[in-house]
């Protein structure tokens, strides 16, 4: 990039406007690690002790088994919204299917619902097929919900991959099958990317579904399990040790962010430019 | 291969684009498809490859009918006018692709890409992405990938639209080139009527969706059958002025040109015709004087083009080796060649 201008006024500002958040964010990672006598928000001592937590069920209640049952959650999730946004979003930007064009409009509607306008249909669906309360059902709500998102942004992305590339693979004797597994689905490899991590964020920090849909089951995502930490009436109740378990359910979104970072800029830098 | 095209018809959502069409491209030759835009020469290609399905008529590859076979066994090659190079490929994987849809061996793929990379001329840039290529190479990609599974047939598309002026003159005798070398069935689809008269043994005119003439490019050239095809032809193109007979003799009497009718035709009195006359026929060595003003010169080098307005206001073009005694506004008298004049009845066919 060639450079006309100075940037340093810009991040110095930017620095000023962030200043409350940055604090905010540097004593969610120090309150973890130290100890600060009662009324004063200056640490005073450095200790692991509200990481306790990790190995000590004892501090509040077993973490571990949450973060499975997250990492199940939020898996299958990416799992369903990928395998079905990406070969709806194909049919609906190549095949020229019947009632291509409503269908579209339909899925575009679906995506403009709120959530707690459908949570009463979505509660009586489930209780019928009897995955209410169940970790399946919760999956297949939250999944159906952002497929539209899905569906729409894949469809975008196919819609870029010029139609000669199709028919050219289609001439060098390729299935319909190989043409799109071989030759196009490279090409919206960017956008597989986002929606991946789109949801995978997503999933990871739902809170209600689990909530309204299975609140008695027998599995607990970290959500749900932070939100049991945080009780100030239970006795286990720390204030730094609700930092610690809050840090550690950030941490694996934070990590996404980084690994992924340069594959999200790519998605606008065109993805076919090989 | 030969290619034999019956009565081949295609509607797009009821709207007939090309009404029974019939075409036969012989074996070996390469026959270039010409005509303004939208007048179905793509259409055409993509109905022989079998990325449009015909609604009406056959297409036969040799004895074999193709009509309702699907693209992947048709054995036919096709270089799209934007090349259609998969992107994410290298260049090698680019052309092994057809191979490795096949199943062939490794060693196969190996060979077949490097005999048909040298044909082209690209074994240097096996290891590339179509990204790192200019536009002349990948068309060479292009080719080599149309052609490495040594198909019945090949069909260009605009092969040489994207090209600039200097590539196209290259990648022009290339084509021709590989086509030779090969003895592939070949199809160009073209609007440049000097890629068609340059790069094929024949050539068919389409129009509206019709094939008005199919011939060698020399006879087209000399002998087209209507005036549209002699409009068609030639750069700068022929001039037309219209008339009627008179006395056996073609008579414009805005301008009072008189031409002799061609030998053995024999027309009613009064009839009008349109005669058509090149420019390398006017302003030569001739027969019948014209009169008339220099409107427009251009100097291309070599040869200098004129539009010379004759009294009433018709335009004849004139073609010469470059000379500078005749400027913009000068009035000339120049020959006209009358025997390699066209003449044509009012509604446009030969006489
Ligand atoms: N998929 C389609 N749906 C509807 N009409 C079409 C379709 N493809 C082509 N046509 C119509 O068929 C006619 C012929 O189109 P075609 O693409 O064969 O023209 P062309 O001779 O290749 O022109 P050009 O030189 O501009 O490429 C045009 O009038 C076009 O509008
Ligand atoms: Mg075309």
């Amino acid at each position: 990039m060639t450079r006309n201008f100075a940037n340093w006024p810009i991040v110095l500002v930017l620095l000023i406007i962030s200043t409350p958040i940055i604090i905010m964010y540097a004593f969610l990672v120090i309150d973890t690690v130290t100890t600060s006598p009662p009324g004063s928000a200056i640490p005073n001592g450095f200790t692991l002790s509200h990481w306790r937590f990790l190995i000590d069920p004892t501090a509040t209640g077993d973490v571990w088994r949450p973060t499975l049952t997250t990492i199940l959650f939020t898996a299958s999730i990416v799992v369903i919204v990928l395998g079905i946004s990406s070969t709806a979003g194909y049919a609906l930007s190549r095949l020229n299917m019947p009632f291509r064009r409503y269908f579209l409009a339909v899925v575009l509607v679906m995506h403009a619902f709120p959530l707690v306008t459908l949570i009463i249909g979505v509660f009586l669906v489930l209780q019928f097929v009897g995955l209410y309360n169940t970790l399946t059902g919760v999956v297949l709500v939250k999944a159906g919900l952002m497929l539209p998102f899905g569906i729409w942004i894949m469809k975008g992305f196919y819609d870029t991959v010029p139609w000669e590339i199709e028919m050219a693979g289609v001439q060098d004797g390729a299935s319909r099958f190989t043409v799109w597994r071989k030759l196009i689905l490279p090409q919206v490899k960017p956008g597989l990317f986002a929606l991946a991590l789109f949801a995978a964020i997503d999933a990871w920090g739902e809170y209600m579904l689990p909530r309204i849909l299975a609140p008695s089951a027998d599995f607990e995502v970290l959500s749900i399990y932070l939100n049991t930490v945080s009780d100030p009436d239970s006795t286990t109740y720390n204030f730094n040790l609700f930092k610690s378990v809050g840090l550690f359910y950030t941490l694996p979104i934070l990590a996404l962010y980084a690994i992924f970072r340069d594959r999200l800029m790519n998605i606008f830098g065109g993805g076919t430019k090989g | 291969m030969q290619i034999v095209l019956k009565d081949f018809t295609k509607t797009f959502d009821g709207n007939t684009v090309i009404d029974r069409m019939n075409l036969t491209v012989r074996d070996g030759e390469m026959l270039a498809l010409l005509g303004p835009s939208g007048c179905g020469k793509s259409t055409t290609l993509f109905a022989i490859c079998g990325i449009h399905r015909v609604n009406g008529g056959q297409i036969l590859f040799g004895e074999r009918d193709v009509s309702n076979m699907p693209s992947q066994q048709r054995n036919v090659g096709v270089v799209f006018q934007n090349y259609a190079l998969y992107p994410h490929m290298s260049v090698f994987d680019n052309i092994a692709f057809p191979l490795k849809v096949r199943n062939d061996s490794k060693a196969d793929i190996a060979r077949d890409v490097r005999t048909i990379a040298e044909l082209t001329h690209i074994a240097e840039l096996l290891g590339r992405r179509p990204g790192q290529l200019s536009g002349g190479q990948q068309q060479r990609v292009a080719l080599a990938r149309a052609l490495v599974r040594k198909p019945d047939v090949l069909l260009l598309d605009e092969p040489l639209a994207n090209l600039d002026a200097k590539l196209r003159l290259e990648m022009r005798s290339e084509i021709r080139r590989i086509q030779l070398e090969t003895g592939i069935t070949a199809i160009l689809v073209t609007h440049d009527q000097v890629e068609a008269m340059s790069m094929c043994d024949r050539i068919a005119i389409m129009k509206g969706g019709q094939i008005l003439q199919i011939d060698a490019p020399k006879d087209m050239y000399h002998n087209p059958r209507t005036s549209f095809v002699a409009g068609f032809l030639g750069n700068p193109p022929i001039s037309f002025l219209d008339g009627r007979t008179m006395d056996g003799r073609f008579l414009d009497e805005g301008t009072g040109v008189t031409l002799p009718l061609p030998a053995g035709v024999t027309v009613a009195n009064g009839t009008g015709l349109t005669v058509g006359i090149r420019p390398e026929h006017f302003g030569h060595a001739g027969d019948v004087p014209v009169r008339g003003k220099v409107v427009f010169a251009e100097t291309q080098g070599r040869e200098n083009l004129y539009d010379v307005a004759l009294p009433n206001g018709a335009l004849l073009r004139s073609v010469q080796p470059a000379r500078d005694d005749v400027r913009p506004g000068d009035e000339v008298s120049w020959q006209l060649n009358s025997a390699a004049a066209l003449f044509f009845t009012e509604d446009g066919r030969r006489l």
